[in-house]
């Protein structure tokens, strides 16, 4: 039985275990319609042209773990941002894990999707955003089925969370390979400041694939930023779909740090859906072997007076693939519009692959949009001037690899994570210095 | 310190080098002249380690040690520096940082701990005053967007921070104005010690009224075709390089 037969077979056995009112239950099987009747998306879709899923749907995923797993903060204290004070909501396996989260319902929700799904104090919030962002894509429509758990974050309005959010799912390789379909939902109301640092990290190297549904609401004049770490094991693939609906004056920003799993699709949508919106996207991939790393980017300017800054800088090593599409859609009305994108890569292998594609479609007379996609080689003429003052080759690489990415870590507010990614950075490439840059 | 002998190298096949003889003892200052074309350059970046050139015949020997199969990075931890003709702009990365890195994996590769912080700054601010060089100067990116002479004020500033045993000056007065000139000069000759030595590489005589060579080398040709005092880099300032030319192919 291929995957698609057996996620529909499954949801007939998950849909009767569900206690879900009318509205969730209708949308369950829409959702499911709508993927049985486009099935996984393959390369003749413009979208996926660079991107095959094949090898990684041919495993024999298990949909639901058949038993609840523990780990030890201990083992896994690693996987965290762990010098700061926070929130987590941590899963294993799919299942919350209330010993390695600290959750609040004080002044504000930071807790679990399943309990919003089910308890009618939610239901209002769940009516109101629950798939209104998302689109009816195949592959958010099967998380849209299939959704049960997830973190719920609801920040009502003016206020400032203080402490960032921690969204970790753990993987343990208790079974062969699994599939997980977590969903979350962020809703930050006017005037609400909020920080979100998502995770998805397998344990072993078991086979992991993740189909990820994110949908972020940024109400009038709220600031959300969002940090996505992508460093999982080399048999963990992630299919991360997130969709963000900005209202007037919001700022919204999103780095993605890709440097691990086997496979990662990032879907990222950006809706600008009143005036003076200000959305940033920006992401460092550095990956080698057999990875492959595809970004793919809209950035919908819908009103008036609204910006997006578009950054992502890429670095290839061995026999791996990256690709970034970038759509940049900007509507009749949306005039003023100042859309910035830039994707830059670099090849360190001759066996490493950049597929990279700007898409802009403007309709508006009175915009400023600029693009720019570069693919090169490093500098050697930039080595030989650092190695003749001593810094060994793999250093100097290492040392002009980071200055290439450097842009993208700066605008990071969280000092820890800056920390961190130039930890994983060092590491990733071998070396031993300090990038304090 | 030095000792070249009969150094021939060519890059992409080209000859360039076709037979450098040439010894450089420590406390010496020599200055090798020549028209352009006459691989002044290639010598400076064949003996800093470039890659790209091929030695195909003849040594290169540093304190006694054959340093022809030595990556650049290590013959800058035995002690050569050179300081480029076109510095490299480095976008992202601190002059400050930069510095850092080098001289850590230089006493890395000596078996030495890393320069305590406190230390660097010392350092730093020891050095950068010596050059006349702005505090704010060393937190810009490497290069990027200086102006000519201040590429070549940080190349000194470098040579001074790492404090090499042979420095080379590859046409390091080019794009200076007369301040400048003096300004780094004067930070060559403070550097100037009886141990170590300095090999300039210049086009023209004016450097060498600041920074005095006990030994002038005219290379023509891939050869080093005269040498002599300091005067007669003042009769090649006068007389041009075509009567060398009509010598050597006399």
């Amino acid at each position: 039985m291929d995957l698609k037969e057996k996620l529909l077979s499954s949801f007939l056995v998950f849909e009767n275990q569900l206690d879900d009112d009318a509205y969730l239950n209708d949308l369950r099987n829409d959702a499911i319609k709508t993927f049985e009747e486009k099935g996984f998306p393959s390369k003749k879709e413009e979208a996926w042209k660079y991107t095959s899923l094949n090898s990684i749907l041919k495993e024999d995923y298990s949909i639901f773990p058949k038993q609840e797993n523990s780990i030890e903060f201990s083992d896994v204290k690693k996987y965290f941002i762990h010098d700061i004070d926070s929130y987590k909501i941590v899963f294993i396996d799919g299942k919350y894990s209330s010993h390695l989260s600290q959750t609040t319902h004080d002044g504000m929700d930071i807790c679990l999707m399943s309990a919003a799904m089910s308890k009618p104090k939610y239901r209002l919030v769940i009516e109101n955003y629950f798939n209104k962002a998302a689109t009816k894509d195949s592959l958010s429509s099967l998380n849209t089925a299939f959704s049960s758990e997830g973190a719920y974050i609801h920040i009502p309005k003016n206020k400032m969370v203080a402490k960032p959010i921690q969204i970790i799912h753990f993987s343990t390789g208790n079974e062969s390979a699994i599939m997980l379909q977590p969903r979350n939902l962020v809703v930050v109301d006017e005037n609400s400041h909020v920080q979100i640092i998502e995770r998805h990290q397998s344990l072993t190297d078991n086979a992991v694939l993740t189909n990820s549904v994110t949908e972020i609401f940024a109400n009038k004049r709220a600031i959300v930023d969002y940090y996505k770490i992508q460093n999982d094991t080399l048999n963990a693939s992630l299919i991360d779909n997130t969709f963000i609906n900005q209202q007037r004056e919001s700022v919204a920003s999103v780095h993605t740090f890709s440097f691990g799993g086997k496979l990662v699709r990032n879907n990222l949508n950006f809706y600008q859906k009143g005036e003076r919106i200000d959305s940033t996207l920006k992401g460092i991939t550095i990956i080698g072997e057999k990875q492959h790393v595809d970004h793919n980017t809209l950035v919908h300017h819908i009103e008036p007076n609204c910006e997006s800054h578009q950054d992502y800088k890429g670095i290839f090593g061995e026999n791996s693939t990256g690709v970034f599409n970038g759509k940049i859609i900007v509507n009749k009305e949306a005039q003023k519009t100042n859309a910035f994108q830039a994707n830059n890569n670099i090849l360190i292998s001759d066996k490493a692959t950049i597929n990279t594609k700007p898409q802009l479609e403007i309709f508006a007379d009175d915009v400023k949009c600029s693009h720019g996609c570069t693919i090169g080689q490093l500098d050697e003429s930039a080595m030989f001037y650092m190695r003749s003052r001593g810094i060994p080759e793999k250093e100097a690489k290492a040392l002009l690899m980071y200055a290439f990415s450097n842009n993208v870590l700066s605008s990071v507010k969280i000092p820890e994570i800056k920390q961190r990614i130039t930890k994983i950075i060092a590491n990733k490439l071998g070396v031993n210095i300090g990038f304090d840059l | 310190m030095l000792k070249i002998e009969n150094l021939h190298a060519s890059v992409d096949d080209k000859s360039i080098l076709k037979g450098i003889n040439l010894e450089i003892k420590a406390g010496e200052v020599h200055a090798i002249m020549g028209p352009n074309g006459s691989g002044k350059s290639t010598l400076a970046s064949v003996v800093a380690g470039k890659e790209e050139y091929e030695v195909t015949k003849g040594s290169i020997i540093f304190n006694g040690e054959d340093i022809e199969d030595l990556a650049a990075e290590e013959r800058a931890h035995k002690g050569i520096f050179l300081s480029f003709q076109y510095p490299v702009e480095i976008p992202g990365v601190s002059v400050t940082n930069f510095m850092k890195t080098a001289i850590n994996e230089t006493r890395k590769a000596k078996g030495l701990e890393e320069m305590p912080a406190k230390d660097m700054l010392k350092l730093i601010r020891e050095k950068s005053e010596l050059l006349e060089i702005d505090r704010k100067f060393l937190s810009r990116s490497l290069n990027e967007g200086f102006s000519g002479g201040e590429k070549k004020r940080n190349e000194i500033f470098q040579m001074a921070m790492l404090e090499p045993q042979l420095a080379i000056l590859d046409e390091t007065d080019s794009g200076l104005d007369i301040d400048a000139l003096r300004i780094v000069a004067n930070g060559v000759n403070k550097l100037k010690s009886k141990d170590n030595a300095v090999l300039v590489i210049t086009h023209y005589q004016r450097l060498l009224d600041y920074i005095v060579p006990d030994f002038v080398h005219v290379l023509y040709n891939g050869r080093i075709v005269k040498s002599g005092g300091k005067e007669l880099a003042h009769e090649l300032e006068e007389k041009g390089y075509d009567w060398i030319k009509e010598e050597v192919n006399a």
